[in-house]
C-alpha cells in the first residue's frame, strides 16, 4: 500500500445562490487547489470527482457533464456517490487511485448547485425514500432527523441547550472561515431556542443551509511528494466506510453502528487503540447540530450519550482539549451536500499544515479525523490523517 | 498484484421483468455469483460497488438502496456514478492498495420502470448550451454516426452487417432479449430515425442485472477458485460538449485501452487478443470503437465487418453475446455484461457461441449518449 498525502485544497464561498454553472464551480475550486500544490493540469493522472443528486443541478449524469470544469478532459475520470457522504468519500476514492499505485497524483474535485432546484431542494428528498414503504407517507429530512434526534435525546436524557450549544460554537468558529455563509459571532444558546420550530425538537438553527458550492483537495503519492520536494502536506492514514440496511425503521436510531463501523476500519489502518487519547481534533459531519453529538459518539470520541456533556464543559471548543468542527462545520460554513470536503478534509489538511489562518488550533495538532454521513440515516466514511 | 474475476452471476436480460423488483433482479444475479465464486458475502467479501445513475433508478439517491439484497449491511458499500466497467475498475483499485482482498461489482438496468427514457436523456445535455435546441439526445449519435461514416469512408451497408450479425449472436445466448434472424429486406425495410442511423441500428431498452466477484491471487487460492485475470484495465472521458469532441475516432476508447493495454502489456492487441466486446447501443459504434482500440484500422473496421471478419467464426469474434443489439441496452450493466461474456469465453462456458481457444479477450464500454466516457478491461485465462 503505497503511502498518499493530500497537498493541496481549495473551495469556493459557500452561498445560498451562487452565480457560477457547476462546470465553472467545479475550475475554480480545482484551480485552488493546484495552485496551492503547486501543480498544473499536465501534473494530474486521474480526477475523481463527487456530487450529490443529479437532481439538484438538474442534469442527468452531471458528472458527465461537469468533468471538463474538475479537469476530467482526456483523463481517466470517475465519479462516486454516497449521498451526503460524498463530501468524504471522494477523497478516499481519490486514495485509492494513489494508493493502489495507478496515479501518482490525483485531483479530487466536489460540485454542488442546491440552488437550481426550484422551489426548495428540499424538494428532491421526496425521492429518496422507498416507494412503496415510505413514500406513501410523504416524509421529509426534517421529520426523520427530527425522529433520531428525539431519539437520542430521550433515550440519553439530554436537554435541547446542550445540543443547541453545537449551533453556536459552528456558528461562531465559522465567523473565522472566508467562505462561511452563516456565521454569526454574537450567536447564543437562546437564539437557537428561540428559532422557528421545523419538525419538534428541530427547530431553524438546528439546521444547516442549502449552499451551493465546490471544493478540490490534490492526492499525491509519497515518492511524487518527496521528488518534488512538497513540504505543505498531510498523509492519509486511515479510511473506512460503511452501509447499512436501507431499513430505517428497523434500526435502534440511538446510536450510529455504522459510523463506528467505519471508524474502526479507518482507526485499523492508522493503527490507532485508543481514538480519545491518540485523536487531537475532529472534523465530524454536523448538517445538524446534533449530528455532530452522535457522529462524535460514532467516532468513539465520546461515550454513548456524553457527547452533548463535552461540548457543554467547553471540550470541544477551539481551545478546548479535543476541538470538533473547528471550520465552522455545516452548520457554520453551509452545507452544499458533496463540497462540503472543503471544510472536512479540507480542514484538516490545512490544520495539520498549520495554514488554517485565524482557524488554527492554538496548540500543535498532529491527527485529526474527518467523517461525513449520508444516504437515509445509514452511511458513513471516515478519513484519520495525520502531519 | 495479480486480480482475477472468480465469480460472475447475469439475471433478466428481458425486455421486461414485471415479474421482480429491481432488487430480486440485483439479489438473484448476486446469489449466483455468490455461489459461482463460492463466496459468503457476509464474512467474505471485503468491499461492495454499485453501478448507478439516479435519473435512470427514479431517486434521489440510488446508494441507499443497496446493501440489503447484496449481503452488503453494515459492510463497505459504495456507488460509483458510471459504467460497469468502471466499478471493475473501482475494486480493481481498492484491491490493488492492499485494504481488502475480495470486491464483489454490481450493475444492472431496470429499464422497463421507465417511463420517460427519452425525457431523461434529455436532461443529460448541455442546459445552458444544448438542451435549448431541442433536439432529441440521439441526435447527438446521428450526428456521431454520420461524421465516422464521412470521416473514414466508411459505407452504410457495414452498419447493416453489424446489425445481423449481433443480432443473429444473439441466439446462441441464453441472456438475450433480442435474438433475431435478419434478412437483407428486414434491414432494407428499417425506417430511418438519426440521418443515418435507421431503427434497427439503434438497441433496444432491456432488463438485466451482472454481479461480478473479484479477488486478489492469495484469496483467490485460498478460495479454491481458478480466476479469469484482470490483465489491463483503463477508463477514460473526451469532452462532455457535443461541439468539441472528437467525433470521429472515440478519443475516449483510445485513451482507455492505452491504458489498460500498458498495464496488461499488451503491444500487438490486434494479434493477441482472440475475442472481444465492444460497446454497440448504436451500430456504428462497434465499428468505431474496433478502431479506436486498435483492434482495426482506421476506416477499415467496416470493409471487414461486411467480409465477415468479426463472425463468431471469423478471425476477430466480435460481440459473439449478440452486443448490445442482440442482448438489449442494460444502461449502466453493459460494460460489466460484457467482461462477465468474455469470462464465460476464457472460461470454455460459453456454449454454442463458444470461440474456441479464446485465450485473452477485451471488454471495452461505453456510457451512452450523450457521454463521451469509456472503458476498456483486458482479460486473460493466464497472467
Amino acid at each position: 500500500m503505497r503511502k498518499v498525502g493530500v497537498i493541496g485544497a481549495g473551495m469556493t464561498l459557500f452561498r445560498r445562490r451562487l452565480q457560477e454553472t457547476p462546470k465553472e464551480l467545479c475550475y475554480e475550486a480545482a484551480r485552488m487547489a493546484l495552485d496551492s500544490a503547486g501543480l498544473g493540469l499536465a501534473d494530474v493522472d486521474a480526477v475523481v470527482s463527487g456530487s450529490a443528486p443529479d437532481a439538484f443541478d438538474g442534469v442527468h449524469m452531471k458528472g458527465e457533464y461537469f468533468l471538463d470544469g474538475c479537469g476530467g478532459y482526456r483523463k481517466p475520470y470517475m465519479r462516486v456517490f454516497t449521498g451526503g457522504g460524498t463530501g468524504v468519500f471522494s477523497t478516499i476514492a481519490g486514495w485509492w487511485h494513489v494508493a493502489s499505485g495507478l496515479a501518482d497524483v490525483a485531483l479530487v474535485v466536489n460540485e454542488e448547485k442546491m440552488s437550481s432546484c426550484q422551489p426548495h431542494p428540499q424538494s428532491v428528498f421526496a425521492h429518496i425514500w422507498d416507494p412503496i414503504l415510505d413514500r406513501p407517507l410523504r416524509p421529509n429530512l426534517i421529520w426523520i432527523f427530527a425522529m433520531e434526534m428525539n431519539r437520542y435525546m430521550t433515550v440519553h436524557k439530554i436537554r435541547k441547550e446542550d445540543i443547541a450549544r453545537v449551533a453556536v460554537k459552528n456558528k461562531r468558529n465559522a465567523v473565522a472561515h472566508p467562505c462561511a455563509q452563516l456565521a454569526d459571532p454574537n450567536i447564543t444558546v437562546d437564539d437557537v431556542l428561540n428559532s422557528e420550530v421545523m419538525a419538534w425538537p428541530v427547530q431553524r438553527l438546528d439546521i444547516s443551509p442549502p449552499s451551493d458550492g465546490a471544493s478540490a483537495v490534490v492526492l499525491a503519492s509519497d515518492a511524487f511528494i518527496r521528488r518534488r520536494r512538497i513540504k505543505d502536506r498531510a498523509w492519509i492514514s486511515g479510511v473506512g466506510w460503511c452501509i447499512d440496511s436501507t431499513m430505517w425503521t428497523d434500526r435502534d436510531l440511538v446510536f450510529p453502528e455504522y459510523v463506528a463501523r467505519a471508524a474502526k476500519m479507518a482507526y485499523k489502518m492508522a493503527k490507532i487503540q485508543d481514538p480519545r487519547r491518540e485523536i487531537d481534533f475532529s472534523e465530524p459531519y454536523d448538517p445538524f447540530d446534533y449530528k455532530e453529538l452522535h457522529h462524535l459518539e460514532g467516532l468513539l470520541l465520546a461515550k454513548k450519550g456524553e457527547a452533548p456533556k463535552l461540548t457543554r464543559e467547553g471540550v470541544t471548543e477551539r481551545d478546548g482539549d479535543q476541538p470538533a468542527c473547528p471550520s465552522g462545520g455545516l452548520m457554520g460554513v453551509g452545507n452544499p451536500i458533496a463540497a462540503t470536503m472543503g471544510i472536512k478534509v479540507g480542514e484538516l489538511f490545512w490544520q495539520l499544515t498549520g495554514q488554517a489562518g485565524k482557524r488554527q488550533i492554538p496548540r500543535e495538532v498532529r491527527t485529526g479525523v474527518t467523517q461525513a454521513w449520508g444516504d437515509l440515516m445509514q452511511y458513513s466514511c471516515v478519513v484519520v490523517m495525520r502531519a | 498484484m495479480r486480480v482475477g474475476i472468480i465469480g460472475m452471476g447475469i439475471a433478466g436480460f428481458r425486455p421486461a421483468t414485471p415479474e421482480l423488483s429491481w432488487k430480486e433482479l440485483m439479489f438473484e444475479a448476486a446469489s449466483r455469483a455468490y455461489a459461482d465464486a463460492g463466496v459468503d458475502p457476509r464474512a467474505d467479501v471485503g468491499s461492495f460497488v454499485t453501478c448507478a445513475e439516479d435519473y435512470y433508478e427514479g431517486f434521489g439517491i440510488f446508494d441507499e438502496f443497496v446493501p440489503d439484497q447484496l449481503g452488503a449491511v453494515l459492510r463497505p458499500t459504495c456507488t460509483v456514478s458510471g459504467d460497469g466497467l468502471q466499478g471493475l475498475a473501482t475494486a480493481f483499485m481498492q484491491i490493488q492498495t492492499g485494504l481488502v482482498d475480495v470486491a464483489v461489482v454490481e450493475a444492472h438496468s431496470k429499464a422497463s420502470d421507465i417511463r420517460t427514457f427519452d425525457g431523461i436523456l434529455e436532461h443529460g445535455l448541455d442546459p445552458i448550451w444544448t438542451r435549448p435546441l431541442g433536439g432529441h439526445a440521439f441526435v447527438a449519435a446521428g450526428l456521431e454516426a454520420d461524421a465516422y461514416l464521412r470521416g473514414t469512408r466508411t459505407v452504410r451497408k457495414a452498419l447493416d452487417a453489424v446489425v445481423r450479425k449481433n443480432r443473429g449472436n444473439a441466439r446462441f445466448n441464453p441472456h438475450a432479449a433480442y435474438p433475431a434472424n435478419l434478412e437483407p429486406s428486414h434491414l432494407d425495410a428499417a425506417e430511418e430515425r438519426f440521418r443515418p442511423l435507421r431503427t434497427l441500428d439503434i438497441s433496444s431498452l432491456a432488463d438485466g442485472c451482472v454481479v461480478v466477484v473479484i479477488a486478489s491471487e492469495p484469496a483467490a487460492r485460498r478460495l479454491k477458485a481458478s480466476p479469469i485475470w484482470i490483465r489491463g484495465i483503463g477508463w477514460a472521458s473526451d469532452s462532455p460538449t457535443l461541439e468539441t469532441r472528437d467525433l470521429v475516432g472515440a478519443a475516449y476508447a483510445r485513451l482507455a485501452a492505452d491504458q489498460a493495454y500498458r498495464m496488461a502489456k499488451l503491444r500487438a492487441p490486434a494479434r493477441d487478443v482472440d475475442v472481444a466486446e465492444v460497446d454497440d447501443r448504436f451500430s456504428y459504434k462497434e465499428l468505431q470503437h474496433l478502431e479506436a482500440i486498435g483492434l482495426a484500422k482506421t476506416g477499415e473496421a467496416g470493409r471487414r465487418a461486411i467480409r465477415g471478419d468479426f463472425a463468431q467464426d471469423g478471425r476477430l469474434p466480435v460481440n459473439a453475446s449478440g452486443g448490445s443489439l442482440g442482448c438489449g441496452n442494460v444502461l449502466e450493466a453493459t460494460g460489466l455484461h460484457r467482461a462477465a461474456e468474455i469470462v464465460c469465453q476464457l472460461r470454455g462456458e460459453a456454449g454454442r457461441r463458444q470461440v474456441d481457444g479464446a485465450k485473452v479477450g477485451i471488454a471495452q464500454s461505453w456510457r451512452f449518449v450523450p457521454t463521451a466516457t469509456g472503458a476498456v478491461a483486458v482479460l486473460g485465462a493466464s497472467a
